[in-house]
């Protein structure tokens, strides 16, 4: 990845090692009259650890909507780890495949909100799916879970329901809940945008880690600059739907090349 | 007051009869209102259009009417039902046409968020709503449900006008016979009142047992006798 | 064929007077209703000993009752205490009282629905109280009050139909003497429920709308 000495095309087209395990081709995606993403051409490498920054109604969060099929391209070609995820050409209509049910499963995202199940408990909300999805044995899954809230920090809240933990404990369950079902790409959205400032570090803890110790692909799209700077291999810089700038966050964050990723990051690093 | 006590047995089964039909088309009403409600939020236009037309037919016309249909016209077509099983059936579907729209709501309601959780995970929209969604929604639908539940109750007085032997139909007999109006009519809206209190006794106790933060209440009386007994 | 067309027709006309009655019955049923009920939730509101509770209470036992059994008692008791009245107004006079009850409940919550802030603001610019409650929480309030005065306008509309056991000749009781002298209830029933459906639908698609007009703004 050489730093680029002339004004890059909007659409950065990043090509990098032969099989990407996330590519977009051409995706667009219109809201009515708005575009949101411009015919993007966008790759990630397999195990590696991506950060996306830009303002809001910048299209970054639907990236990773699209991917989790949260939400459906207008246009454009999404494959995951060589299968197709999406192809849709305009106008016509899309319906939910076996293919995509499929592909989906190797994919896994953790939400702003957290979004744990309140009825069942942190142990309950992390077995769930592997049972059910995976088809795994009780014994095993719960055997798992609790691994997993070990690694999470968690242990002793294995009984808890999400009403009796705070947000920075709630969304290292949910992280927990996505790793139990070994996804080859995690996927997270702002998530440390809802919590309180003093809980924001146990839960950058738990994805540092993440980080360092596997080699499972992550995008994160986030606004905390310091944190990608220290774990992303790569950061992109989005705005108005199309991919402005990318680059390690050396250059990014120390030399920024494009103007709009300057001023951005000047508004941004203000405060 | 004589002719209540006289006729007091009559009226005991009167309750008992009253009681019965509650419960009968109450059981309908619930199966009713959970599939018409789903089928309501299918995305099939084939399963939610017939669902919908159902509810806006039986919410829009008068439940008297649909009990005297079923009792009076249907015989028209062959079909003689017995008095109650016509006062059941319109009960049910006509209160279950209204619960429908109850369940629909509470579903729809949910959190956006724990839909796309669901599908992050992998899971399949019937066992998201099986296992996550409806469970979630149950606490949002008891004071509405308990709602129509009393209105069902109540309206189970008028089963008497189609020949069911209710409270109401029995009150009716014994003022005819004996032209004591005053003690019957009072009694028999006391019992009707005591009844949709407990009822409604009942409801409140239900929403406390699923409340969403149930599990956590009782951990928390847990480790409130643990501290008074001075355990770590 | 089942259905035997030409009876329908003939009878459509004495059913268009049924429902002539039954409608009358609603809107006077709903006036009555709309100002009882605000009588009994300020009666209720102001808290005056003895009256208050009594008023409470037979809210609540009016709602906790049988219309039907309300409207039997109207018809057959009070004559015996010299109130006598024809079954029309008694019918309007019942179903009035009964739905009162419940549009009392409504004032409540329209009422308690005006956030607390708005009373604490207009103490704070020192604004009286007639002023506080006319031109900042009523009017606030009604955008509660009126979609819901319009749900049991409808409501009432179809529930008018109980009436018909204590002789009040409306739609349903017009439905019932056809069909018992003609000994055919399939048409006049039917075309009854039709038109029920062709007035309550359209009604309560016009009151949704007003639903979403007044929808509170937080």
């Amino acid at each position: 990845m050489r730093p680029s000495t002339e004004p890059q095309p909007l659409s950065a087209d990043v090509a990098l090692a032969p099989d990407p395990i996330i590519r977009f081709q051409n995706v667009s995606k219109n809201w009515g009259a708005n575009q949101v993403l411009k015919s993007l051409n966008f790759e990630v490498a397999p195990g590696e650890k991506v950060s996306i920054i830009g303002p809001s109604g910048s299209g970054k969060t639907t990236i990773l909507r699209i991917l989790m099929t949260l939400e459906t391209p207008t246009e454009g070609l999404v494959t995951v780890d060589g299968d197709t995820l999406w192809d849709v050409t305009a106008g016509q209509k899309v319906r939910e495949t076996k293919q995509l049910r499929e592909t989906r499963r190797k994919i896994g995202m953790v939400f702003q909100q957290f979004n744990l199940f309140p009825h069942m408990t942190a142990m309950e909300n992390i077995i769930e799916a592997p049972i059910h999805v995976l088809g795994m044995g009780k014994a095993e899954a719960k055997e798992r879970a609790a691994d997993l809230l070990n690694l999470v920090g968690l242990g002793k809240h294995m009984n808890h329901t999400p009403p009796q933990m705070s947000g920075g404990q709630q969304q290292r369950v949910a992280i927990a809940r996505a790793l139990a079902m070994r996804p080859k790409v995690l996927l997270f959205d702002e998530p440390t945008s809802a919590l309180d400032p003093e809980l924001i570090g146990e839960v950058l803890n738990v994805i540092r880690n993440l980080a360092h110790t596997t080699d499972m692909t992550m995008l994160m799209v986030t606004h905390e600059m310091r944190f990608a700077e220290e774990i992303s291999d790569r950061v992109v810089m989005f705005d108005n739907g199309a991919a402005v700038e990318s680059g390690p966050p050396a250059q990014i964050f120390k030399d920024p090349q494009q103007e709009r990723t300057r001023t951005f990051l000047r508004a941004v690093l203000q405060h | 007051m004589s002719a209540v006590i006289d006729y007091a047995p009559l009226l005991w089964q009167g309750l008992l009869t009253t009681i019965l039909v509650a419960v009968l088309s109450g059981a309908l009403c619930l199966v009713v209102a959970f599939a018409a409600g789903l089928a309501r939020l299918s995305s099939h236009r084939l399963i939610s259009w017939p669902a919908g037309i159902f509810i806006e037919v039986f919410r829009g016309t008068s439940l008297l009417v649909q009990m005297f249909w079923l009792f009076f016209a249907l015989p028209f077509f062959g079909v003689q039902l017995h008095p109650l099983t016509a006062a059941v059936l319109a009960l049910g579907l006509n209160e279950g046409a209204y619960a429908a729209e109850v369940v629909r709501g509470a579903i729809a309601s949910r959190a956006k968020g724990q839909t796309e959780a669901c599908i992050a995970l992998g899971m399949e929209p019937a066992l998201r709503l099986r296992r996550i969604i409806i469970p979630q929604s149950i606490p949002a639908m008891l004071p509405p449900f308990g709602n129509v539940m009393v209105d069902l109750l109540k309206n189970t007085s008028l089963v008497s006008l189609v020949t069911v032997a209710d409270l109401t139909f029995r009150a009716q007999m014994i003022r005819s016979t004996t032209g004591q109006t005053t003690a019957i009519f009072l009694t028999i809206l006391v019992a009707y009142f005591a009844l949709s209190y407990l009822l409604t006794l009942l409801t409140g106790w239900l929403e406390r047992r699923f409340a969403l933060d149930r599990k956590a209440l009782a951990a928390q009386r847990k480790e409130n006798r643990l501290m008074k007994v001075g355990a770590a | 064929m089942i259905w035997d067309n030409n009876f329908a027709v003939s009878v459509f006309p004495l059913l268009l007077e049924g429902l002539w009655v039954t409608i009358q019955i609603t809107l006077l049923g709903t006036l009555l209703a709309a100002v009882l009920g605000l009588f009994f939730a300020v009666l209720r509101r102001l808290a005056i000993p003895v009256l208050s509770p009594v008023v409470s209470f037979f809210v609540v036992f009016v709602r906790g009752t049988p219309l039907l059994v309300q409207a039997y008692c109207a018809f057959f008791v009070l004559p015996a205490y010299g109130v006598s009245f024809d079954a029309f107004t008694t019918g309007v006079v019942v179903i009035g009282v009964n739905y009162s009850a419940y549009m009392a409940e409504v004032y409540r919550s329209g009422i308690q629905g005006v956030p607390k802030g708005q009373w604490e603001a207009a103490t704070a610019l020192s604004l009286p109280g007639v002023r506080t409650w006319g031109r900042i929480i009523l009017p606030q309030a009604v955008r509660t009050v009126v979609p819901m005065l319009g749900n049991y306008l409808i409501q009432m509309f179809k529930d008018s139909a109980v009436l018909s056991a204590i002789t009040v000749v409306e739609l349903m009781a017009t439905a019932q003497a056809i069909g018992s002298s003609n000994f055919r209830y399939l048409e006049p029933l039917t075309m009854a429920a039709l038109l029920f459906l062709a007035i309550s639908y359209p009604a309560s698609r016009l009151v949704n709308r007003l639903e979403r007009r007044y929808a509170p703004q937080h």
